[in-house]
């Protein structure tokens, strides 16, 4: 198993902090892992996006040119990735905030309202997990129990409530197909 | 081997060094590097340490000088800009024989270059970079695992033979994160040896006062320094090469790369394989001493050799010299900070062992593509950048 994954999107939506979960989570799981940040000069508001490798043998190359998932969670982050993605992969869309469809018909591509999804779960700060949880559940590279498990580690000073609130939000996503 | 835990590459640096027993550091901040200072900067009073922000990056190699003068394990970190300004007092250490740890996590360059993982300081590192006639024992990690126990294998390589080590990394072992774990129990500074050249002590204790220094302007004196150096880099040359070989048994074509860009080859030789190409790794993971003896050994049984660097071609130069001319040796060359990709790597395997030339740095075509005269950078700095 190799799942190559690119997260993209605005900073403050959780995609660099998201990325840390998986990576975490796949250490739960007993597999090799690794996170890899776009840092550099960035602004504020301007678009953040990491790289997560989850495999069974050994992680190459951290920086993952070629994703076999691209999540998507700003407009400017489409056009970026999505030409990107390995035939065959997949691409997770916030179709809450973008609203360009993608192009390719070669890949698998799910529209998923992460912010309504996120909202109705009860905090919008959980729109990165609904992604999370549409990608664990397609992919099956990890397991949503992984992910929470996780969350304990990476979220040190989080209350049970807010880890309840993630989980619910993990569940949710998983649950579109 | 304890719990693997998921750790960024700068902080295992750090946390690695202190484990190690270093108690003192220095530094100031420059990305790529910045998680190293941040992290001693609240776990050196944890542990009873010292932190200074220097004003500079040639006062923190100073301080470094006199910490280390007291036989303290000390450290300073930096990323390659930040690494030239500290070569004066690199250059004193060496002359002074101070053992003491400098980490390098490369970025672009030249001159403020980039912020992106580079390797293009190899030969800065490898050949002392400062004035005069010395070494630097330099450890490459290519994982976080490496970067995060390599800092007691650096100080204990410095001790033996009274020398600053050097940590070569980049960027992108800096700013990555993976599972890692500690490979050795921490280091307890007052259960180790108290150096017998160190300063500080002497006049309270009534015993002999210790110099540190690192001249010798006596007629013949100085050239006996260094003469008695050189006896001592031809035996860590001998003894202390550390290199990890990869399906180099049935290999008609070795790549040889060190740090990240061995990773890169890593996966490029997966793809290679698959193609029924037989190839096989050789990664250096100490710079200097040059693991020149192996690879020469491996030349004789090889068709050609190819080096992925994210420079010039700066660590071909020490495989071309361990070659001697024997096989041709190839180089593919991302210079300007690019991490390079393993399909390009795979194609370059393809292409040496062909005779193409696709994806390998042809030097004969360079000269005629030069651009002379009154040229300008295609493009204007960022804003942003500026802020670097």
């Amino acid at each position: 198993m190799y799942q190559g994954v690119r997260i993209s999107g605005f900073g403050g939506q959780g995609v660099v902090s998201a990325g840390v979960l998986l990576a975490q989570a796949g250490l739960v799981e007993g597999k090799a892992v690794s996170w890899y940040p776009s840092y550099g000069p960035e602004m504020r508001g301007g678009t953040a996006n990491c790289s997560v490798v989850i495999t069974d043998t050994e992680v190459a190359t951290p920086v993952v040119a070629l994703p076999d998932t691209a999540i998507i969670m700003n407009e400017p982050s489409l056009p970026k990735f999505e030409p990107l993605v390995k035939k065959g992969g997949l691409l997770i869309i916030n179709s809450s905030l973008v609203k360009t469809k993608a192009t390719r018909t070669d890949i698998k591509v799910v529209y998923v309202p992460c912010s309504e999804i996120a909202e109705k779960v009860g905090s919008l700060k959980t729109a990165n997990l609904v992604a999370l949880g549409t990608f664990a559940g397609l992919t099956g590279a990890i397991s949503i129990d992984a992910i929470a498990s996780a969350m304990k580690k990476v979220f040190k000073r989080a209350k049970p409530e807010a880890l309840a609130l993630n989980r619910k939000a993990l569940e949710e996503g998983a649950k579109i197909k | 081997m304890s719990e693997k835990v998921l750790m960024k590459g700068n902080e295992a640096l750090a946390e690695g060094a202190i484990r190690a027993g270093c108690r003192f550091f220095a530094g100031y901040p420059i990305t790529p590097q910045n998680e190293v200072p941040e992290y001693m900067s609240w776990r050196q009073e944890e542990v009873g340490g010292a932190f200074v922000q220097a004003e500079s990056e040639i006062a923190a190699v100073n301080m470094l000088y006199g910490a280390a003068a007291t036989g303290t394990r000390s450290m300073t970190s930096s990323s390659s800009p930040g690494i030239s300004l500290k070569q004066e007092g690199i250059s004193y250490l060496a002359g002074a024989d101070m053992p003491c740890l400098i980490a390098n996590i490369m970025r672009g360059g030249p001159g403020l270059g980039n912020i992106a993982g580079a390797q293009g300081d190899y030969i800065q590192a490898t050949r002392g970079g400062g004035n005069g006639d010395y070494r630097l024992i330099v450890l490459a990690p290519f994982s976080v695992h490496e970067l995060a126990n390599f800092p007691k294998k650096a100080f204990e390589l410095a001790e033996k033979y009274r020398m600053p080590a050097m940590i070569l990394a980049d960027g992108i072992l800096g700013q990555m994160m993976e599972g890692m774990s500690f490979d050795f129990d921490p280091v307890e500074p007052a259960a180790l040896k108290p150096a017998c050249w160190s300063i500080g002590g002497a006049r309270a204790e009534g015993k002999k006062r210790n110099m540190v220094y690192s001249y010798a302007l006596g007629e013949g004196e100085l050239e006996k320094m260094v003469l008695k150096r050189a006896d001592k880099y031809a035996l860590i040359e001998r003894d202390e090469v550390i290199y990890e070989e990869r399906f180099t048994e049935d290999a008609e074509i070795l790549v040889v790369a060190y740090g990240i860009s061995a990773r890169a080859s890593i996966e490029a030789i997966n793809i290679a394989r698959k193609k029924g190409i037989k190839v096989g790794l050789l990664r250096p993971i100490t710079l200097w001493p040059f693991p020149t003896k192996r690879i020469k050994e491996l030349s004789s049984k090889v068709k050609c050799i190819l080096c992925p660097e994210m420079s010039l071609g700066q660590m071909i130069v020490d495989v071309k010299l361990a070659v001697d001319g024997k096989v041709p040796v190839y180089l593919h060359a991302r210079p300007g900070a690019f991490f390079p990709v393993a399909e390009d790597i795979a194609v370059a395997i393809e292409s040496a062992l062909t005779g193409k030339k696709e994806q390998l740095f042809d030097l004969e075509s360079l000269a005629d593509k030069a651009t002379l005269g009154c040229h300008q950078p295609e493009n204007k700095p960022s804003k942003e950048g500026a802020l670097l």
